[in-house]
């Protein structure tokens, strides 16, 4: 590890979004997280930066990934971690979250990382609670962790991301990584190519900056990253598709669609992916090619990175 | 008997009566106006009257509210006859036109006597009720407009939902023509819109938040006017809120007979002011674009929009305290209503005539009732106006039970220091 001898201050008090970030804010907690890749490959993992901390995971929705990885990142760096799965328990009891969040800020944390299927979820609670709030995805709106793995895993192996061109496909409208990949690839610099079918494309997307397109093979031409999302059948109310082969027959991505790609392409994907609707199994396993796998590694990396800095 | 009132040296504007001009104003002992306009001056009152002298002041008739939501009956925690009443007083609003989306809901005439007995004894303001175009609301089976008109209800009005059956709007239609009823039709196709909280568009792709489409508006207007064309009943839109809607108005105006409504919210903000999702500003219909909102303004100015509305519906802090997606939709405002139009004047978007007429005489015409003017004969029902009255919005000053109001910490200019009901001062600043 190496010593920080200058305290530089990130911006904000919350992470909620990576909308309310500068660019050295992204910088600051990339840099911290690449502290921590080496770490979490060697035999002592474990760090004392947090003792004496509490960490509450508070998820509203089921989680594996994210809440394992923040239950991790927090223990790592010596952290009393607790997670809640709520998973609406608290609410079919009639609490709503501001109560939780009195209730829970009462206990005197550090940190809560917060999971709600409401867009919005985490700034309300951070309006209401006196420490410092992880938002670890809310509804459709933002997952910054998510974004800022992304970044990590991105730099790890193409070195940069400044001038990449980057293709996001599938069910965008409801993708709350879609949104903070946006906004954070935006930022540093790539290209971002948006692919979806118009029933799962969000109005007005191009106004983020972003170019769009209901032919995968158009969006994913010469793209160096192409990053699959899942398709959130939780979150369809009504027929936004016909049939899962057709998607996966037109956006799904399989070795021919990814020709259209640069030959040294990357392929990404959140999860947990939908095999054979979204990507093609081989594809997704090919590792050469694929970075899945890497995603979920630096994911680690990058919450240990936003723990230490948020609860400081 | 009250005693004879004397105004003078007021700026009265009464546009029913086409009176905009310095004059004075005699309220007799019934608390009839007497007499009102240039004429009145100090030169016709008995010298041993006392006057009041309203230099520098307006004198406008009591404004009608087309769309106010009260609690009573079902939900008296959020407002009640008599807190709307304050409320609406405070506001310059002396008549209100309620929805029917109460527990129980206003379907039946067994209900109207307690509604209008409620609204008599508690409420010192004018009330006109509303009952629902349908049974319990829902959207299936007609109610009897013509046993409750007889009862006394104005007009009929499924709320915040809408007709969706096409088949039966068709028949609603037919009925509201045989009976001479007004139908008020809140516009959006349910089915489109479902789910959605803000426009859809930058800003719900933003946050994140499911949109609900202009077009769920346009496709409704556009139905019932194509409707309309085949039974010519009285039909009101309650509310729009695009410049799409307004293209529709605009080719069917010379056609077919109807009006349309706005809300203040509507004319005032835009969904940029949600901000970081501000749930007092969850409304239906949404906050749209900053040009739909210049449009509707334009559609004051060329008379294509008749009335402006507060659509005032009281939530408590509970509702309002949650998710984006869980609040409860709808903002407080009867008694911001004339204070927000007037930002439109003072920022020259609207003539002040116009914006008192949209608040006064048209809904009153629309409604067939004899208020929002000055009327020699009429009950004395006005209010005093200080035009350039500078105050700030703040929640805890209001006077309604809820205080879900859309436009906290505004800084607003123009208040009413006074209203006056059938001659008799009940507010006063």
């Amino acid at each position: 590890m190496a010593n920080h001898n200058k305290a530089i201050k990130i911006s904000k008090k919350h992470l909620l979004g990576i909308q309310d970030l500068s660019i050295s804010d992204v910088n600051f907690i990339l840099s911290e997280a690449k502290q921590f890749i080496n770490l979490n490959k060697s035999k002592n993992k474990k760090l004392d930066i947090l003792r004496g901390k509490t960490q509450i995971n508070l998820f509203f929705e089921p989680s594996t990934r994210t809440q394992s990885s923040f239950e991790l990142a927090g223990k790592r760096l010596g952290a009393d971690v607790m997670s809640m799965n709520l998973n609406n328990s608290a609410i079919k009891k009639g609490e709503t979250l501001v109560d939780t969040a009195m209730t829970l800020n009462a206990m005197h944390p550090d940190i809560i990382v917060v999971r709600h299927q409401d867009s919005g979820a985490s700034n309300l609670l951070s309006q209401k609670v006196n420490c410092a709030v992880l938002n670890a995805g809310d509804g459709r709106r933002e997952h910054p962790t998510q974004a800022l793995l992304d970044a990590l895993t991105i730099i790890d192996r193409k070195k940069k991301i400044e001038g990449l061109k980057i293709a996001i496909c599938g069910d965008i409208v409801h993708s709350r990584v879609a949104r903070s990949n946006i906004y954070l690839l935006n930022m540093l610099g790539a290209e971002v190519n948006i692919i979806a079918p118009s029933n799962l494309m969000p109005k007005d997307i191009q106004k983020l900056g972003v170019n769009s397109f209901s032919d995968m093979k158009k969006g994913v031409k010469d793209c160096d990253i192409v990053m699959m999302l899942r398709l959130q059948n939780e979150r369809m109310t009504s027929s936004f598709l016909s049939s899962n082969r057709e998607y996966y027959e037109y956006y799904g991505l399989t070795p021919d669609k990814l020709n259209f790609a640069k030959e040294d392409a990357l392929i990404m994907h959140p999860g947990p992916m939908n095999r054979g609707i979204e990507i093609d199994t081989k594809l997704a396993d090919d590792i050469n090619k694929s970075v899945i796998k890497e995603q979920v590694e630096l994911g680690v990396a990058v919450r240990m990175a936003c723990l230490k800095i948020f609860c400081e | 008997m009250m005693k004879k009132k004397y105004f003078l040296n007021a700026n009265i504007i009464d546009p029913q009566n086409s009176i905009d001009e310095l004059g004075g104003m005699i309220v007799n002992e019934e608390g009839k106006i007497e007499a009102v306009g240039k004429k009145v001056n100090s030169n016709n009152i008995p010298s041993r009257e006392k006057y009041i002298d309203l230099k520098g002041k307006y004198i406008i008739p009591g404004i009608v509210d087309m769309r106010v939501f009260v609690g009573e009956p079902g939900f008296e925690y959020k407002e009640n006859f008599r807190t709307l009443s304050e409320a609406a007083l405070s506001g310059g609003v002396t008549s209100v036109v309620t929805m029917p989306n109460t527990n129980p809901i206003i379907d039946n005439v067994s209900i109207v006597d307690f509604l209008k007995r409620r609204g008599r004894d508690k409420s010192k303001i004018n009330i006109f009720p509303t009952a629902s175009l349908t049974k319990s609301l829902e959207g299936t089976n007609m109610t009897e407009f013509g046993l409750l008109q007889k009862k006394g209800i104005i007009g009929f009005t499924d709320g915040y939902k809408t007709i969706q059956n096409t088949r039966l709007m068709s028949r609603i239609m037919r009925s509201a023509y045989d009976l001479n009823c007004l139908v008020m039709q809140h516009v959006e196709d349910e089915e489109l819109s479902k789910d959605g909280m803000v426009n859809d568009g930058i800003i719900s792709t933003k946050l994140g938040l499911q949109g609900i489409s202009e077009l769920a508006e346009k496709i409704i207007i556009e139905r019932d006017l194509t409707l309309l064309e085949d039974f010519n009943c009285r039909y009101h839109i309650s509310q729009i809120s695009t410049e799409k809607s307004l293209d529709v108005i605009k080719n069917r105006k010379d056609l077919i007979n109807f009006t349309c409504g706005v809300s203040i919210n509507n004319l005032s903000l835009n969904e940029n002011d949600i901000g970081d999702f501000r749930t007092f500003l969850k409304l239906s219909p949404p906050l749209r674009t900053e040009e739909d909102r210049l449009a509707l303004i334009k559609g004051i100015n060329n008379d294509l929009i008749d009335v402006i509305v507060s659509d005032h519906k009281p939530e408590d802090e509970e509702q309002k305290r949650l998710t984006f997606a869980q609040a409860s939709t709808g903002a407080s405002g009867i008694e911001t209503l004339l204070s927000l139009a007037l930002e439109l004047y003072h920022n020259e978007s609207i003539k002040l005539n116009k914006i008192i007429k949209a608040l006064t005489c048209n809904p009153a015409k629309i409604l067939k009732i004899n208020k929002g003017n000055l009327t020699i004969g009429n009950n004395a029902d006005f209010c005093i106006l200080d035009i350039n009255k500078p105050w700030i919005v703040k929640k805890e000053n209001l006077i309604s039970k809820s205080k879900n109001t859309s436009i906290e910490g505004r800084k607003l200019q123009g208040k009413v220091t006074n209203t006056f009901v059938k001659g008799e001062e009940l507010f006063k600043i």
